[in-house]
């Protein structure tokens, strides 16, 4: 277990989920839910790119800087969609179109 | 001696008829007597003058009197014009003649005009007439000539037409300026090349251009048959004749001034003025249309009815006679016989004035506004009646008539010798004197026949004969006094001889000598009419008797009868009844079709030009434009433009479809196109 | 002094602008504002013409200031002998023009305002000296006139207005192209002085299309002039708009613009290719002959009073431009004939004035008969001198100054046009002599149409012309018969300038090129 592309696998693994979930899921929290995996795919590169090829701690630094930030990012995303149920009493994505021409 | 107060006086002669003239036209009408005074006064004064100058002139006695005043007028480098005056003795009678006929007119009118609706114009244009009119007789050079000359004719076709009213009146003024004009077109030619060549304007100059050869031959003929043509215009001369009969529609004093006395003496008096540069060819042009005029207007003369007419074509008939004398080199003559004609015609018009006012005045009383005063076949035995008019025309006549111990006789004489004496040196013009000698006899004829059928033989209207009553002083003084001039010795003095001319005038007044080479001198011409003199003397003696003879026998006697005569002689008779159908002829051949040239011309201009042509332009850009504008919307607008849009807007709904709006989608895209770009890297 | 040709051409502005601030229903006031501009627009021509120096024939009181540098436009006025008295007519036609048109009573501020500015528009074609301010005078004139006739005009109004728009228009279109080719060809200068010295020589020899380019822009330009003056054949929009257009328009077609085509041909055709002078003189001749004979014809035969009037104006202009011709008399072919050329000139530029007075003159007489019969038919008048005695006489003497009557100023003009021509144009000037007469026949046959004979009993109550119409016109009257008994003030005024275009045109025509 201590080859790069175990991790990288992995990895890949998982940001392929969360890409699918992304694509396919017409629940918003579901939606959201693909992109904290993608996110969390970039995360164990980021270390695993660390540990092996020889970037020291900046790696690590950045995995923390995306957990922060997917943090907030959830925040402010449920946010919308609890607005968008308040308003819309959905949280359907394909439902909110307003824009749409 | 005598500086020059000549000039002096001649200012305050021109220029006191003009202030006259502003006064009446400006407040005449709200002045005591509509002004009449002050016209009056201002031409009294004028003939003091004129007198004066007169008097001064034969203390002198000196034939080579001249005086010349003048100013530059325009001036703008090169090219400059000067006024001025020229009085020699020629001037000097001449302004006597014009103050005196002018100041009787003024006089006559008084009476003659009383009560007219325009009493107070007539006295203006009367002051500018003599204004105009002396300005001719001042002018030292062609330009201020000129100019006074057409003012001569517009205060002829003022006075003519004052009683505008009348549509005769209205049409012979219009007439009058118009042919007056004609000749002044020919009178401008001349002036223009004349000063083409000479660079002056002013007579002195011209004779010393002309003598010094600067203009010569036939364009020195041309320039003096242009000047002619001006003097054919005003001096009524076939063919310009045709205004004068017609201009008796004014008021007869207007008529002894201006169409007897002065205005168509003028023409005279311009060639006696420009005689020494009328080349042979253009003398020869000048006797011979003088001398058709003489006799051409007498014949005319004999058939007319109406008392004014005969006068009338007499007067152009004798200003024939005086052109005929300038044309055969005898200019001086023509002055004499302008200056005692001027007399006797006056008087004979006032004559004629006097009968007509006194017709006039019976028809009033007789509620008879038909019957025309002017003809002669209702007149008839006013020899008691009006007694002072009789012997005053009876003077005249005898003068007209050429008859010894008058003043026609003198000038007539000498107008006929010289004509004689003209056709002796070239035989081939024997025409010349036939015309003159011609023309005595038949205005010996037709002016008795007109005494005899106006005061002698039986009133052709009885009824009227109570009313018919001699005129008042204001019309006799003036009868009385020309009548009186119209016998031979005013003439000669300080000689009695009736048959001989010799007298101050002829000692003031000599013939000069032609500035153009081929002339015969004056002293030749003198000559030859002296050789001629007693010839002629007797045939003219000899024409008059067999005109007054015949005249008394046909109409006193009435040994013949007029109307016999008159069916006898056929077509002539006709033809100069109605003035040889001049009018008709020129009505049909020249004013109409002017007329109709005038509008056809506008009617191409308007109709044809403008709206088609100008107007087509218009409709040709008008047309194109729908072409353009259908082209543009069609083609381009249509098919091109909005077809650009057409096609975008057709792709766009094609490829709006991929546009879903929905993220999902397009990860979905992005995903593929990153795996579509993989693919493509791996190869 | 410094400025004075600006304040004559911008005073007439500042009046529209307080007349745009005065409420529409103060018509009194309105009619007032614009009589003071003007009058004082006419007071300032007078003090010009005192200050101004007859002896020099040059440019006086210039002004100069940079406009459009980029390309050499400027803001050039200047005043000389042949544009003085244009400019004094202007001022005096313009304050007389108010009054005539005291009675307008359809859009009262409109009108004065656009009066306004059609007067600041001719002041400026008289007073610029810079070629391209010139054509946008030439062009701000056109845009007021257009407006006058189409909205106060006649019955035909709009059609005339439209006319005569596209008519002049197509003229300056020629002329702009014209200006132009001048402008390449004359190292890029609009200055006219600058233009004047340099032109003549740097047009020679270059050919455009085979063809002279002297010969080419003299013809554009010529063309562009000869409309307004209007030379045959492009006279037909004059009596139209002549006949359509109020009184006032009327007199300041008549009175002014027709002496901008003249005056447009001796500033510039004259001043700029003296050899195109020489080249063309001959057809100028020729073409004033027509004018001369087709206008008296034409006006012989018209039935409608302004519109012979209008006719007149042609047959007028026809002796200007045979005096024009006049000036190659001056060249050796012609045997160095100044006095000829003096004449010629003179005669052609007193023609101007002359007929200016006396058109407006006539056109003011019309109005006023119009105004009271409601018609201008020559033939439904008659007899009227016994009804308005004071009218007929002033109308008498308008006619006669008309027909160049001596003693009144026409004739003095008219007489040196033709002297002035004869001795190179003999032939032309012989013919053009009937002329004269066919001017007193359609002016005499008309006054006896309508004043003589006996009074039309429609007319027993007519009234005799107002003091107010009286006042427009005896100004008018006083300067025909003062000029006509006196003219050396105004030839004074012009000698200097006109032997000086003599000499610039004779001196520098070389034939090289022609």
């Amino acid at each position: 277990m201590h080859d790069l592309n175990t991790y990288l696998f992995v990895a890949a693994i998982l940001f392929s989920l969360g890409v699918f979930g992304v694509m396919t899921r017409r629940n918003g929290i579901a939606v959201l839910m693909g992109v904290e995996l993608i996110l969390n795919a970039a995360n164990i590169n980021f270390v695993a790119f660390s540990r092996f090829g020889g970037m020291n701690m900046d790696g690590h630094v950045f995995a923390l800087l995306v957990i922060v930030l997917a943090a907030a990012e959830a925040a402010v995303a449920l946010a919308i969609v609890i607005n968008i149920y308040n308003n819309m009493n959905t949280i359907n994505v394909d439902e909110a179109s307003a824009l749409k021409e | 001696m005598m500086d020059n107060i000549f000039i002096n006086y001649s200012l305050f002669i021109l220029f006191l008829p003009l202030g006259a003239f502003l006064v009446q036209i400006l407040i005449g009408k709200r002045l005591p007597r509509q002004g009449d005074w002050v016209s009056i006064g201002a031409i009294v004064i004028t003939l003091i003058l004129a007198i004066a100058m007169f008097v001064a002139m034969l203390l002198d006695y000196d034939p080579n009197f001249k005086q010349e005043a003048s100013f530059t007028w325009i001036d703008m480098g090169a090219f400059s014009i000067s006024l001025g005056f020229l009085v020699d003795n020629i001037t000097v009678i001449m302004l006597l003649v014009v103050a005196l006929i002018s100041t009787c007119t003024h006089i006559f009118s008084l009476e003659y005009l009383k009560g007219d609706v325009r009493y107070s114009r007539y006295y203006a244009y009367l002051g500018l007439f003599t204004f105009s009119m002396n300005g001719i007789v001042l002018a030292n050079n062609l330009v201020s000539m000129y100019m006074s000359w057409e003012l001569v004719g517009v205060s002829s076709f003022l006075l003519i037409g004052h009683w505008f009213e009348k549509d005769t009146a209205a049409d012979a003024s219009k007439k009058a300026f118009l042919t007056n004009r004609v000749g002044d077109i020919g009178f401008f030619i001349g002036i223009m090349l004349i000063y083409t060549a000479v660079g002056s304007f002013a007579f002195g100059d011209i004779f010393e251009g002309v003598a010094a050869g600067m203009i010569s031959g036939t364009t020195l003929t041309f320039a003096g048959v242009g000047l002619f043509l001006g003097a054919m215009g005003k001096s009524s001369q076939f063919p310009l004749h045709i205004w004068l009969p017609d201009a008796m529609e004014g008021p007869t004093p207007v008529s002894a001034l201006m169409h007897a006395a002065t205005m168509v003496a003028a023409g005279v008096y311009l060639s006696v003025r420009i005689f020494p540069i009328l080349t042979p060819d253009a003398l020869l042009f000048v006797a011979y249309i003088g001398g058709f005029t003489a006799i051409f207007a007498a014949t005319i003369a004999i058939t007319q009815n109406d008392i004014k007419k005969v006068l009338a074509y007499s007067t152009v008939s004798q200003l024939g006679y005086m052109i005929l004398a300038v044309g055969t080199g005898v200019y001086t003559a023509a002055f004499f016989h302008l200056l005692t004609h001027a007399m006797f015609k006056a008087n004979l018009f006032y004559g004629s004035g006097s009968v007509i006012h006194s017709m006039h005045h019976a028809l009033h009383e007789k509620h008879d506004h038909d019957t025309d005063p002017q003809d002669m076949r209702n007149m008839g035995g006013f020899k008691d009646k009006m007694p002072v008019t009789y012997w005053s025309m009876l003077l005249s006549t005898l003068a007209i008539a050429g008859v010894p111990l008058f003043s026609g006789f003198l000038s007539k004489d000498a107008i006929l010798a010289g004509t004689l004496s003209f056709a002796q040196h070239h035989p081939e013009h024997f025409l010349l004197p036939i015309f003159g000698f011609g023309a005595a006899a038949i205005t010996a004829f037709y002016m008795f026949r007109m005494m005899f059928l106006t005061f002698h033989g039986e009133p052709q209207m009885p009824e009227l004969m109570d009313d018919i009553h001699e005129s008042p002083k204001e019309m006799t003084g003036p009868l009385i006094l020309l009548g009186g001039l119209s016998v031979f010795v005013w003439y000669t003095l300080p000689y009695f001889n009736p048959i001989s001319s010799h007298g101050w005038f002829t000692d003031l007044v000599v013939p000069k000598d032609a500035v153009v080479p081929g002339n015969l001198t004056a002293h030749e011409i003198e000559e030859g009419a002296h050789h001629a003199h007693y010839l002629a003397m007797g045939l003219s003696i000899g024409v008059a008797v067999l005109g007054i003879g015949l005249s008394i026998l046909m109409y006193l006697k009435k040994v013949f009868s007029a109307e016999t005569w008159g069916s006898r002689a056929g077509f002539m008779y006709d033809w100069s009844l109605n003035k040889y159908y001049f009018d008709e002829n020129y009505n049909k051949y020249l004013y109409q079709p002017t007329l109709r040239l005038a509008n056809k011309i506008a009617w191409i201009d308007w109709e044809l030009y403008d709206k088609y042509f100008i107007n087509g332009f218009g409709r040709v850009t008008d047309w194109a434009s729908r072409v353009t504008g259908k082209f543009d919307f069609d083609a381009i607008d249509q098919t091109l433009v909005d077809g650009t849009a057409k096609l975008a807007s057709g792709l766009g709904a094609i490829f709006k479809k991929v546009q879903t709006g929905k993220l999902q989608n397009y990860v979905l895209y992005v995903t593929a196109g990153v795996i579509v770009l993989m693919i493509i890297q791996s190869f | 002094m410094e400025h004075i040709l600006s304040w004559l051409i911008w005073l007439p502005i500042i009046g529209m602008v307080a007349i745009a601030f005065i409420p529409r229903d103060k018509e009194d006031v309105i009619k007032i504002t614009a009589a003071v501009t003007t009058g004082l627009q006419f007071l300032l021509t007078l003090v010009l013409w005192n200050n101004f120096d007859t002896g020099n024939g040059g440019m006086q009181f210039m002004e100069r200031a940079e406009w459009i540098p980029s390309f050499n436009i400027a803001y050039i006025l200047g005043v000389d002998g042949l544009s003085l008295p244009m400019a004094i007519l202007t001022a005096l036609l313009c304050f007389l023009g108010v009054f005539v048109s005291w009675n307008i009573n359809k859009a009262v501020k409109g009108y004065f305002a656009l009066f306004l500015l059609l007067d600041t528009g001719i002041m400026g074609v008289f007073l610029s000296m810079d070629f391209f301010l010139f054509y946008i005078f030439w062009e701000v004139m056109l845009l007021p006139m257009y407006f006058l006739i189409g909205m106060w005009g006649g019955p035909q109004r709009e059609y005339a207005a439209i006319k005569f728009f596209l008519y002049t228009l197509f003229g300056s279109v020629l002329m702009l192209v014209g200006i132009l080719g001048l402008y390449f060809t004359c190292g890029k200068t609009f200055d006219i002085l600058e233009l004047t010295r340099v032109a003549p020589e740097a047009l020679q020899g270059v050919m455009w299309w085979g063809m002279s380019a002297i010969k080419v822009i003299w013809v554009l330009l010529f063309v562009g002039f000869a409309i307004k003056v209007p030379v045959f054949p492009f006279h037909t929009w004059l009596p139209l708009a002549h006949v359509e257009a109020p009184t006032a328009i009327s007199v300041l077609l008549a009175g002014i613009l027709l002496k901008l085509g003249v005056y447009g041909i001796l500033r510039i055709n004259y001043g700029l290719m003296p050899d195109g002078v020489y080249w063309f003189a001959g057809a100028l001749a020729f073409l004033g002959l027509i004018n001369v004979i087709w206008g008296g014809l034409c006006a012989l035969a018209q039935k409608d009073l302004k519109k012979l009037v209008a006719y007149s104006s042609v047959n007028h202009m026809g002796y200007s431009l045979i005096g024009m011709a006049a000036i190659i008399a001056a060249g050796e072919a012609h045997g160095l004939n100044m006095k000829a050329a003096q004449a010629g000139l003179g005669g052609a530029v007193f023609q101007m004035f002359n007929h200016g007075t006396i058109s407006a003159m006539l056109f003011i007489l019309v109005g006023v008969i119009y105004d009271r019969a409601h018609h201008r038919d020559i033939e439904g008048f008659g007899g009227l001198a016994s009804q308005m005695p004071i009218y007929t006489g002033i109308t008498a003497l308008a006619f006669f100054a008309g027909l160049g009557l001596p003693g009144l100023s026409g004739f003095i003009s008219e007489a040196m046009c033709f002297i002035g021509a004869f001795p190179v144009f003999k032939a032309i000037v012989i013919a053009s002599t009937i002329g004269i007469l066919l001017n007193a026949a359609y002016f005499l046959w008309a006054f006896q149409r309508i004043f003589f004979g006996k009074l039309n009993e429609k007319y027993t109550e007519l009234p005799e012309i107002n003091r107010l119409e009286l006042w427009t016109v005896v100004p008018l009257l006083v300067i025909t018969i003062f000029f006509g008994v006196y003219p050396s003030p105004y030839l004074d005024v012009i000698a200097a300038s006109m032997d000086n275009l003599i000499n610039h045109v004779v001196s520098l025509a070389t034939f090289a090129s022609m």
